[in-house]
């Protein structure tokens, strides 16, 4: 188990594993979101209340989602980082950050411009919305948190730290339509009963919502991978893998 | 399909600026983190090879 733990915590292990797997994610993302667009935007009915802004939903509602487990994602990269100082935790944590807050932006949006023909306005201070926005300034805190000192391990320590604690707030986000009267509607997938739209509405959400999944480990490994090159750059299996693909070239374009 | 036409799919029963405003930004935002972690990637690589490239000249100047 110990060994396990520190085999995936190496850089070089971690590179090379994630060179494997990414392909698969991009094309299974690309594969459903491709899928999922057609069948949301041109297939699936209207609804019959609000007509066809409801296709505001399949972007939405996978938006929201992966806004808030990217944060889950963060705090529990940082609890790995804090406690077994594996680094590439650490890597993960801070790549995962700016497509956090861009998802929580498009949820934002989506949903803002969604109001405008559904509740007539497109911001109300209630305590889904509110907490969404709170969620948007801690994906920035932690973003320049981490610019914010010159020593990298500070930097780590301080995201990791306010990641873990910012973390209770997506509980907040998640209860607030249950605990507090909101003008945003209780959660439209359980998964103790089936949701109450037709399955060929549901279907495409669900197929959205695994790519966006997708879409993100896909684009956490890849960018995982390039911190990986940032931060071990100096160290010898970095530059043993360099060398190799350099000694193909040219000796007069070396020069 | 849900619609008759392709006319009809763009104007989206009258819903087409908000929907395709919602669905226009997350493209957009999903494709330019692809474009830049993209960018970064190779940056980053070149930046390398650069550098081992120097060290391999001055190697072979020191020989």
């Amino acid at each position: 188990m110990w060994a396990f733990i520190h085999k995936l915590g190496s850089p070089k292990w971690f590179y090379g594993i994630s060179a494997k797997l990414q392909p698969w994610f991009w094309a299974a993302a690309a594969l459903l979101i491709v899928t999922g667009s057609l069948w949301g935007l041109a297939f699936a009915p209207a609804d019959y209340q609000q007509g066809n802004s409801f296709r505001i939903i399949y972007v939405h509602v996978p938006a929201a989602f992966l806004a808030q487990s990217i944060f889950i994602a963060m705090a529990v990269s940082g609890l790995v980082f804090m406690v077994w100082k594996i680094k590439v935790a650490d890597m993960a944590a801070a790549v995962m950050a700016p497509l956090g807050a861009a998802m929580t932006f498009v949820a934002l949006f989506s949903g803002a411009v969604w109001g405008v023909p559904t509740w007539g306005t497109w911001w109300m201070w209630d305590a889904r919305l509110t907490s969404m926005l709170i969620l948007l300034f801690l994906y920035l805190g932690v973003i320049a948190l981490r610019g914010a000192f010159t020593s990298r391990d500070s930097a780590s320590r301080a995201a990791s730290v306010l990641a873990m604690v910012g973390v209770i707030n997506i509980p907040i986000i998640k209860y607030s339509v249950d605990w507090w009267y909101t003008l945003h509607q209780p959660a439209s997938f359980t998964l103790t009963s089936r949701p109450a739209m037709p399955t060929e509405m549901w279907l495409p959400l669900v197929i959205m919502v695994l790519g966006f999944y997708c879409f993100f480990i896909a684009l956490t490994l890849m960018r995982t991978r390039s911190e990986i090159l940032r931060r071990e750059a100096n160290k010898h299996w970095v530059q043993e893998l360099v060398a190799g693909q350099v000694v193909k070239v040219p000796a007069e374009e070396a020069r | 399909m849900a619609f008759d036409s392709f006319s009809e799919f763009l104007a989206m029963g009258g819903h087409a600026p908000y929907v395709w405003s919602a669905w226009g930004v997350t493209a957009l935002l999903l494709l330019a983190t692809v474009w830049h972690a993209r960018a970064e990637q190779r940056q980053l690589i070149k930046g390398l090879k650069r550098r081992a490239r120097r060290a391999n000249s001055a190697r072979g100047n020191a020989q």
